[in-house]
């Protein structure tokens, strides 16, 4: 795995896009780093797929620009970059093999070149024999996979899925998810916009969220979950009695018995103290024999549904 | 443009190679051949011969005779009562009743009594018919001998149109190929218009509800995309009428060749009614100096004057205004229009498609695209063939939404001022250009929306939306 440079690949800069009289995103900024995966998360109409459209160049923003390495966007740019829509289409009646060759070459590939990259890609994700059926003959997920083949075949330096497992079983979701690995490990810049958070931990280096129209929180995945940390621990061990935490610096959160003796606490540290201060009481005040302790940081499901529902808080109260 | 030239080959493919087009590019010329064969087959057959029973009680009426024998006149007997109940039995007759009171100075009180009303043509013969009986019949009372007014009677003037042209020179002219040209060129038009600007309509709908618009629109500009589509679409049109034309022309020759139809009577048609056409020009032409010649080669040409070889003459006239149709530029024009008016309309047919999600939700944008190329059309049978240079011509001619069918119907006329083809042109290309920008921007917007029916409203305000 590269590490991020510092220069990033694509720069979205005080972007706004209005429909009519609906604003689809307004004044959006952040920096995509080179080579990470990047996740743009967001409810559902919160903007993410007019950004794309603005990134992809199928719109041109109203206000704000996009700089990719530096430059500002243009149609040259249209072939470094490799767009996997959410909704997924193909023509119908066309074969696979045809239908890729004539998507490659709108991308400016030349005609063999292309046929060499497509059959490498057939044979990795599967396709035995069926490169000459047409498309309507092939499994909904064959298709979401020819699909993805015509993202990637140009081998564009930044690539945008947009919700990239939905409809994919669990076999083929994985086999997608370890190709996308893959072309990170070769250096490409990847944007991934879901709204399907159990996908964004395991994958995403970077996060930025979106919510009606603006952007709430960007920063790499660690940053942004630390700076969500609350001091809160949950310890387990033994104890006849359940430990009793009574000090003004910790907090209770939750506290359960669990059969032969067990407990399960889960504790928050108030006004800065260490957790050292938290396991000293616990060992010198309590008969708890402790067993695990760890500290509880907030998944990106959680700090997701949080900000989502502060900034929707503070719209009420603006 | 390379992208265009991509897209233009899968449009072109796909189309050429699916089925459909197979069969209707052998079916087309079948159809093409039935629909000038049924109806001579029709015309010839007797079927549509009608059956007159008479019942003359006045008995002035006399022998009445059909002279293309599209009637059969049978006389009946009195009493009408019983005539009538015969009528009801005879299916497909009618009945002709002349009263006992009827006389040739006051010939009121006929009656037809029929089954099934009769075609307005056929009543309308039957009419003609009959005043011409009654006029010979008052003739004759008055003494006029028939033979001494069949030898007053013309028969045989047609009207022979030179026109000037501006070199000063003089061309055959003939209004009935004049206008079989222009319609003809009118009609293929106005067909491949409407057939090929509803496949680039269908062909956008079917992307965007396909969502296939979505994958191509990260690598092409909405607008590769739209021209792509119609060029493609207008070459499997241009294909197809190609493939028609030829298919056509075998069909035919193989057809005349089974029926024994060679063609060297034509040929000597041809020849023999240049004998005839060189005696008449050599009579007109004539002055003392040549008399001589002219007589003789007139009283050749006489000497054969039975009917069969006037008409071969007719024939022959019309072959050689065939011949004084200045066939390049005329071509020229109408290719120039056919494709002009094509790519014109395809532009906006694409736009609809582009704006509406569904087929069926297309007509009410339809609407506005398809009247003036049915007007146009309408105008062009109309007021263009009986005035082609009026001033209804003239404007219809010039607008881009009429011209490709109004001007290539006022073409072959002549007397189109070179200013007014250039001018009309001009437009044409210009109202090109227009109508693709404003699909374009249609199209760019509303191919990317889904779920909502757009207003024209909302349509107007997509033209000015940016990027």
């Amino acid at each position: 795995m590269t590490e991020p440079s510092a220069a990033p690949l694509l720069s979205v800069r005080h972007v706004g896009k209005q429909y009519d009289r609906h604003t689809a995103v307004s004044d959006v900024s952040f920096d995509i780093p080179a080579g990470c995966i990047f996740g743009l998360l967001g409810p559902n109409g919160a903007g993410k797929t007019s950004l794309i459209r603005i990134i992809t160049q199928i719109t041109a923003p109203d206000k704000g620009e996009v700089l990719f390495k530096g430059e500002r966007l243009n149609p040259s740019h249209i072939s470094r970059i490799g767009y996997l829509p959410e909704e997924r289409g193909l023509y119908k009646k066309m074969q696979v093999g045809e239908q890729l060759v004539y998507l490659a070459r709108l991308k400016g590939m030349a005609k063999s070149e292309a046929v060499r990259r497509i059959n490498t890609w057939l044979d990795k994700l599967d396709f035995k024999g069926q490169a000459q059926k047409n498309v309507e003959d092939l499994s909904k997920g064959m298709q979401q996979k020819v699909q993805f083949i015509a993202t990637v075949l140009h081998e564009p330096e930044l690539l945008i899925l947009d919700e990239p497992f939905s409809g994919f079983d669990p076999i083929n979701a994985n086999l997608i998810k370890d190709e996308i690995l893959e072309l990170r490990r070769k250096g490409t810049t990847i944007i991934f916009s879901t709204h399907r958070m159990e996908s964004v931990e395991e994958l995403c280096d970077h996060i930025a969220l979106l919510n009606r129209s603006r952007k709430i929180l960007d920063g790499p995945v660690k940053d942004v979950r630390n700076s969500f940390r609350t001091s809160t621990y949950e310890i387990l061990g033994t104890s006849p009695s359940p430990p009793i935490l009574a000090h003004p610096d910790f907090h209770v959160v939750a506290q359960e018995r669990l059969p032969d003796n067990h407990f399960r606490l889960t504790a928050q540290l108030l006004n800065g103290v260490q957790l050292n201060v938290l396991l000293r009481y616990l060992i010198e005040k309590t008969p708890a024999q402790i067993s695990s302790v760890h500290e509880l940081i907030p998944s990106i499901n959680d700090i997701f549904i949080r900000t989502v529902r502060e900034s929707e808080a503070a719209l009420v109260t603006a | 443009m390379e992208k265009i030239w991509l897209i233009f080959q899968r449009e072109y493919l796909t189309r050429v190679r699916k089925k459909s087009f197979v069969v209707m590019t052998l079916v087309g010329p079948l159809l093409l051949a039935a629909a000038f064969a049924i109806p001579i087959w029709l015309a010839t057959s007797d079927d549509d011969r009608v059956t007159v029973r008479v019942l003359d009680e006045s008995g002035k009426l006399g022998q009445l005779t059909s002279a293309d024998s599209s009637y059969r006149f049978v006389p009946v007997a009195p009493p009408l009562a019983a005539a009538k109940l015969g009528l009801k039995e005879q299916k497909g007759t009618v009945l002709l009743y002349a009263p006992p009171t009827l006389s040739l100075d006051n010939p009121a009180g006929l009656q037809l009594f029929t089954e099934a009303n009769l075609g307005l043509d056929q009543q309308l013969g039957l009419e003609k018919l009959l005043r011409r009986q009654v006029e010979q019949l008052r003739l004759r009372r008055s003494g006029i001998d028939e033979t001494v007014l069949a030898a007053a009677r013309v028969t045989d003037l047609d009207l022979k149109t030179t026109r000037l042209d501006a070199s000063g020179g003089e061309k055959d002219d003939n209004a009935g190929l004049v206008v079989a040209l222009g319609y003809g060129g009118a009609l293929l038009i106005y067909l491949f218009t409407f057939l090929y600007g509803v496949q680039v309509m269908r062909g956008v709908t079917e992307e965007k509800t396909n969502r296939i618009v979505e994958v191509m629109i990260s690598s092409v500009r909405p607008f590769q995309l739209m021209m792509g589509k119609i060029l493609g679409i207008a070459a499997v049109g241009l294909t197809q009428f190609a493939l028609w034309v030829v298919l056509s022309y075998g069909v035919t020759t193989a057809l005349a060749s089974q029926f024994g139809i060679d063609k060297i009577p034509a040929v000597q048609q041809t020849n023999r009614a240049q004998t005839a056409l060189a005696a008449e020009a050599a009579d007109t032409g004539s002055g003392a100096t040549v008399g001589g010649a002219s007589a003789t080669a007139k009283a050749a040409a006489m000497s054969e004057q039975d009917a069969g070889t006037a008409q071969k003459a007719k024939f022959a006239g019309v072959w050689s205004q065939v011949k004084a149709v200045n066939w390049g530029t005329l071509l020229a024009v109408f290719v120039f229009y056919f494709l002009g008016g094509y790519l014109l309309y395809a532009a906006l047919f694409g736009a609809v498609g582009a704006a509406v999600d569904a087929e069926t939700d297309a007509q009410q944008f339809m609407m506005p695209i398809t009247m003036p190329l049915i007007l146009s059309f309408i105008i062009a049978q109309t007021a263009v063939i009986n005035n082609p240079n009026g001033p209804v011509a003239v404007w219809m001619s010039l607008i881009p939404f009429t011209s490709p069918i109004v001007m290539t119907m006022r073409i072959p006329f002549g007397g189109v001022p070179a200013w007014q083809l250039a001018l009309s042109m001009t437009l044409l290309v210009l109202g090109f250009v227009g109508t693709t920008w404003l699909a374009g921007r249609i199209y760019r917007v509303g191919i990317l929306l889904y779920g909502k029916k757009p207003t024209f409203k909302e349509l107007g305000k997509w033209l000015f939306y940016k990027g």
